[in-house]
């Protein structure tokens, strides 16, 4: 049975703020989907490999060439604030703690 | 009938024949969206009509036949709010690769359709700007995630549309809204502009009224493209006439997906078909897939871990919604916290925790190794058989908020499409029945690469059943004026 305090650890782990009754919401709705994903233990896997991926396809590389891409102006088109070019955000350090 | 109730191989012949002027094709369609759309909502985005209507030109034919898309596939210019707050003023700087490929046949997008938030979801009531409604019986949901798709094109509002499936979420909604839905073989469709929900499980594809139509649509959109690392590059389908022979065709009834928890009207429908089957030559017996009953859990483990990475990237800096915070870390964390609905919440901690320091063994990489059990009962069973059919949805469209409460009840019917997606295959929803006016969808499974097939075996079956003809009667006038 999953913990607040585990819940809490998600939560700050997925950067994603939850009030108090959501916590309890998810508690115990990830307890549901997860006490059903149990049933994954009825058949022993141990020999079993992962499939990572459908296609047998790996290390998908392109050539090393310049190509035309966004202006600046259109990469920063739908930021929520931007300054000179840049996109603005609150102090990293500081503030809490 | 309209010509809004028309198929686009229809209207196209019309057009050849020079029957029908173009325009009124797509105010056709106009009229609908006016009539129908204040109670369907189907869309997130209406184009201006007039706009719609002076996209028509001379000689190119497909500018005359709307289509609709999936408010998760970027056109450039237009909002792609994935039915999520934190999109909500999102506006799309490039198109997705299907839409460029549409735009050289001149193909006249006439709006984007609602979803479930970031397509997580089975009802399309987990989108933050409301539900949409299904034709069929206003009070029940159209399916999702790509209700909007499906809806649109059940009551004319567009002839066609694309949506996009993770674990059934084009099949599922067509079966809903009675109308023709393919989810490609993964790596067929370029995924490039689609916002990202489950990279390894989504493809783009067809939603239309009948099969002709699919395999048209389809063959516009599939194809390499370098700018999708996981789209192959191999000879892609053409389009040629389909003819619809079944004779000889080994047909595999999947005996697992017909067992307990399926509507006994469903399973009749389902019944018939074999027997429509049969009727037309083919073969039909039952096959087991022992590994299939896990995909529920193996899919929402897989799933949400993908998408709990994939959603990273809303956070508020670059792009949406963004609220306020003394740090920037508390700007995301408040972001993340206001801009997602509960759906998306619930997916982002159970994907995080499944892929958290400690589980990550005992959930992940299981359910990875059942994504390989499952694949390979697949590879299995077309040993003996050409296709596999069952169910789209075992059970019938749903009322709205029946089902919201209880997130695994409503995971637990996605059963017949989920599989699909870990093997990679192509499967394709075509109407095969009515249970008191509600439509039922047959699934056809195909190995890799048998779309052609999957078009040929479900022409063959449609031609034989009056089903793709049928359309949602609204009483004859809209609804509630």
């Amino acid at each position: 049975m999953l913990s607040v305090e585990e819940v809490i650890h998600i939560e700050r782990l997925a950067r994603l703020r939850l009030t108090d009754k959501e916590r309890e919401m998810y508690r115990r709705q990830l307890n549901d989907v997860l006490n059903y994903a149990a049933r994954l233990d009825e058949i022993d896997t141990s020999n079993v490999l992962p499939m990572y991926h459908v296609l047998p396809v790996t290390n998908v590389l392109r050539e090393d060439v310049p190509r035309e891409n966004f202006s600046q102006e259109e990469a920063l088109s739908n930021a929520p604030l931007k300054e000179s070019g840049f996109f603005v955000i609150p102090p990293i350090l500081g503030g809490e703690e | 009938m309209d010509l809004a109730d028309l198929t686009a191989h229809e209207l196209l012949d019309l057009i050849s024949k020079k029957e029908v002027s173009p325009q009124d094709i797509v105010k056709s369609c106009i009229e609908r969206i006016e009539r129908y759309e204040p109670i369907i909502k189907a869309y997130l985005t209406v184009r201006d009509p007039e706009d719609v209507i002076n996209s028509v030109r001379d000689n190119e034919p497909y500018s005359a036949i709307p289509i609709a898309i999936k408010d998760n596939i970027l056109v450039k210019g237009l909002p792609n709010t994935c039915a999520s707050k934190i999109l909500s003023n999102f506006i799309a700087p490039y198109n997705a690769t299907v839409i460029e490929r549409l735009n050289k046949k001149a193909f006249n997008i006439i709006g984007k359709t609602n979803l479930d938030e970031f397509a997580m979801g089975s009802s399309t009531e987990n989108s933050a700007f409301g539900p949409t409604r299904n034709p069929w019986d206003i009070e029940r949901v159209p399916g999702g995630s790509s209700g909007g798709s499906a809806a649109s094109v059940a009551i004319g509002s567009a002839i066609w549309a694309l949506g996009s499936d993770t674990g059934g979420s084009i099949r599922q909604p067509a079966s809903f809204c009675g109308v023709v839905g393919l989810k490609p073989t993964y790596g067929t469709v370029s995924r490039y502009g689609l916002v990202a929900f489950a990279s390894s499980l989504d493809q783009i594809g067809p939603i239309t009224k009948d099969v002709t139509d699919c395999a048209l649509l389809y063959s516009f959109i599939n194809g390499y493209d370098p700018n999708d690392s996981t789209s192959l590059d191999i000879e892609p389908y053409r389009y040629s006439p389909l003819k619809g022979d079944v004779k000889g065709l080994r047909i595999g009834l999947i005996k697992e997906l017909l067992a307990e928890g399926v509507d006994p009207f469903v399973n009749k429908c389902i019944e018939d078909a074999v027997r429509t089957f049969e009727d037309l030559g083919a073969i039909v017996e039952e096959v087991s897939l022992p590994h299939i009953s896990y995909s529920v859990p193996t899919y929402y483990i897989l799933a949400p871990a993908e998408a709990s990475s994939n959603l990273a990237r809303f956070d508020g800096v670059r792009y949406g919604f963004r609220a306020s915070g003394k740090t920037a870390e508390e700007m995301m964390s408040n972001t993340r916290g206001d801009g997602f609905g509960p759906e998306v919440k619930r997916r982002i901690m159970l994907g995080t925790y499944v892929l958290s320091a400690g589980y990550y063994e005992a959930f992940y990489l299981k359910a990875l190794k059942f994504r390989n059990l499952i694949a390979g009962d697949f590879k299995r069973a077309f040993e003996r058989f050409d296709v596999l059919i069952s169910p789209t949805s075992p059970i019938l469209p749903f009322k709205l908020g029946e089902k919201v409460e209880n997130p695994l009840e409503m995971y637990l019917a996605d059963i017949c499409t989920i599989p699909i997606n870990l093997a990679g295959l192509p499967a394709i929803s075509i109407p095969c029945g009515f249970v008191n006016d509600l439509p039922v969808g047959l699934q056809i499974i195909g190995p890799v690469f048998s779309e052609s097939k999957l078009f040929e075996v479900a022409y063959g079956f449609e031609q034989a059943t009056p089903f793709h003809k049928r359309r949602p009667q609204l009483g004859g006038k809209p609804y509630g004026l």
